[in-house]
């Protein structure tokens, strides 16, 4: 029981660190709450669903196309609605992704329609395994193992590479990265690219894992992927990863214990809870004053 | 009174009244949060709550004790601002978007505990009876519209209103200079939420009928993009994005479908045209006053020197 509790807490959690990674690379290097990013999550599913239902193909390389759609949508919203805010006021740019966010869910209502769509059914074999007397399926392990592997590549890509060491002095100081040439923009392309990529695998995971894809799915998922970001420490990427399980092991306990009907507070009650002992997140700098 | 009123506004198409009143409970959220985020600096993602906070008790009063109107809706607000000040004391110690994060949570955890509760009928929600009050519910609504621009328009000018001018400046600064910061956060944030909850109990005898999801994240960003759309912090461009907001959906009904898309892009168009706002740093004094052919007061000027500087600095809100 405990056991098979903790897999899905971890399952779910994944999926949710997965999402709270773009959002705290984002706001690591701009400052901006980038609320248009459960939408990219909420694009990520449909794609893999049309992937696998209508080119059916492989479950993977729907991922892989998921993630590719997404990357030039993160981008293309990057450029048009965020790119000409930068020197104004942050939440200028705030309400210009909220409008992004509300564009996009109501463009997916349009074309695929109000009801939620599943997979389907041959999408991924799911198998259960016994271990004691839990029983946890493969799908679970595949969630986990692939978020597992895409953390993995991206803390290789922040701490490895050129791209991520230029990442890592823009989010550092932006006017001083600028001035040691690095390109900002494509830095900050770079950054969109790689939290959209995230947030389609995520969606195509979840989208797995519950069976159901709809128009407003980005929302709540978003404000929780969110949550376990701040949870975590907003612009620290150790800290979404431990935010994001955080939640989602407290969300599917609170589940266990009997709260189903108060599950959407759960994580923002331990948000709240954590951040009135701890002001900025579990993994959070601490803010200096300047006088 | 109010039969001849009632037979006055029975000339008025009921839609456009209907929109009229939306616009008035607009402004009242919009200046509500206007006091908060404009005015002291303070993010919230989470002013739909006391909203629904205020709609509930308020629609609660009528049922229970059927209270009069007038009285009805000052105890709600007041109601309202007790519970935000009770929350604010903890939560307004964070700062930046930490606290934004903290009040959306507060917002969604305020629509799931009413979701679950008995007494708010859980998810069916609760079916308001008329307010008890023989003047028509679009006066109530103006004449709470005009108080509240009266009162804010006060508080702008007084001592109140500049102290919390300072603390959006420069918190440290402002500190230094005796002000008690974490107080007038916290009294701006029950301020904040006295008119929230006006509101809300004006919308919910208005549409007779309320629910918890009414009152969710997206409630909370119309009201924000009312202040940030109009210019923060200004009294005249709240007034003017609430309007602009609050009929916008009515008159892009006709593209039925398509709307909250073309609400969506809309968003992003003005922000990008306007970053500032549609008034930004404007004041309708000012403007009185130059058409006069007068100068306006230095402290104006001096005001919108702050408002401009403490604006461009660090883009900070």
């Amino acid at each position: 029981m405990f056991l098979q509790q903790l897999i899905n807490g971890i399952a779910l959690g994944s999926t949710y660190a997965l999402i709270a990674l773009g959002y705290t690379m984002v706001y690591g290097i701009i400052t901006l709450i980038n609320f248009a990013h459960g939408e990219i999550y909420m694009v990520g599913a449909f794609v893999g669903l049309f992937a696998t239902a209508i080119l059916k193909v492989n479950f993977f390389i729907a991922m892989l196309i998921s993630m590719a759609v997404c990357i030039l949508l993160g981008v293309l919203v990057e450029r048009i609605a965020y790119r000409p805010l930068r020197k104004s006021s942050r939440l200028s740019a705030l309400i210009s992704a909220i409008g992004v966010s509300i564009f996009l869910s109501t463009l997916a209502q349009m074309l695929f329609g109000a009801n939620a769509k599943g997979y389907p059914e041959n999408a991924f074999p799911v198998n259960q395994i016994h271990i004691g007397s839990a029983e946890i399926s493969t799908l679970q392990l595949l969630i986990i193992a692939i978020s597992a592997s895409l953390m993995i590549a991206l803390e290789f890509i922040v701490h490895k590479t050129k791209i991520g060491k230029a990442m890592r002095a823009t989010s550092e100081d932006y006017n001083t990265a600028a001035l040691m040439g690095i390109n900002v923009n494509m830095v900050i392309s770079f950054t969109f690219a790689l939290g959209s990529a995230l947030a389609a695998a995520g969606g195509v995971l979840v989208g797995l894992l519950f069976n159901a894809v709809s128009f407003n799915m980005g929302l709540m998922a978003g404000l929780k992927a969110f949550a376990a970001a701040v949870l975590g420490g907003i612009g620290s990427i150790p800290g979404a990863m431990l935010g994001g399980l955080l939640l989602g092991v407290t969300e599917v306990a609170g589940v266990a214990i009997g709260f189903s009907s108060y599950r959407d507070a759960i994580a923002f009650t331990i948000l709240v809870l954590v951040l009135l002992v701890k002001p900025t997140g579990l993994l959070g700098r601490k803010i200096q004053k300047k006088v | 009174m109010g039969d001849v009123l009632q037979s006055l506004l029975g000339h008025v198409n009921p839609y456009y009244l209907q929109i009229i009143v939306n616009i008035g409970i607009g402004i009242i959220l919009a200046l509500g949060l206007n006091v908060v985020t404009g005015l002291t600096g303070q993010l919230s993602l989470g002013h739909a709550a006391f909203m629904s906070i205020g709609a509930f008790t308020s629609a609660l009063f009528t049922i229970k004790f059927g209270m009069p109107f007038g009285v009805n809706l000052i105890l709600t607000g007041f109601v309202t601002a007790a519970v935000a000040a009770l929350i604010g004391l903890p939560i307004l110690r964070l700062t930046g978007d930490y606290l934004a994060i903290c009040t959306l949570g507060f917002a969604e955890i305020v629509k799931v505990v009413f979701l679950n509760l008995d007494i708010t009928n859980k998810a069916l929600g609760l079916t308001v009876p008329t307010a008890n009050t023989t003047i028509p519910m679009p006066v109530v609504v103006w004449v709470a519209v005009l108080l509240t621009i009266i009162c804010v328009t006060f508080i702008h000018n007084s001592r109140f209103g500049r102290a919390l001018m300072a603390v959006r400046g420069d918190e440290i600064a402002a500190e230094a200079m005796g002000i008690n910061v974490t107080l007038y956060k916290v009294q701006s944030f029950a301020l904040g939420a006295f008119l929230a909850g006006v509101g809300g109990g004006l919308y919910a005898h208005f549409m007779g009928y309320i629910n918890p999801s009414d009152f969710g994240f997206l409630k909370s960003v119309d009201i924000l993009s009312m202040i940030v759309l109009g210019g923060l912090g200004s009294i005249t461009g709240s007034v003017l994005g609430a309007g602009i907001l609050s009929a916008a959906p009515e008159f892009l009904r006709f593209m039925a479908s398509y709307r909250m898309l073309v609400y969506g892009g809309l968003l992003v168009c003005m922000m990008i045209f306007r970053p500032n706002g549609l008034m930004g740093t404007i004041s309708f004094t000012n403007l009185v006053l130059r058409a006069l052919g007068r100068k306006p007061h230095l402290k104006t000027i001096m005001e919108q020197k702050i408002m401009e500087t403490s604006r461009s600095g660090n883009g900070d809100t």
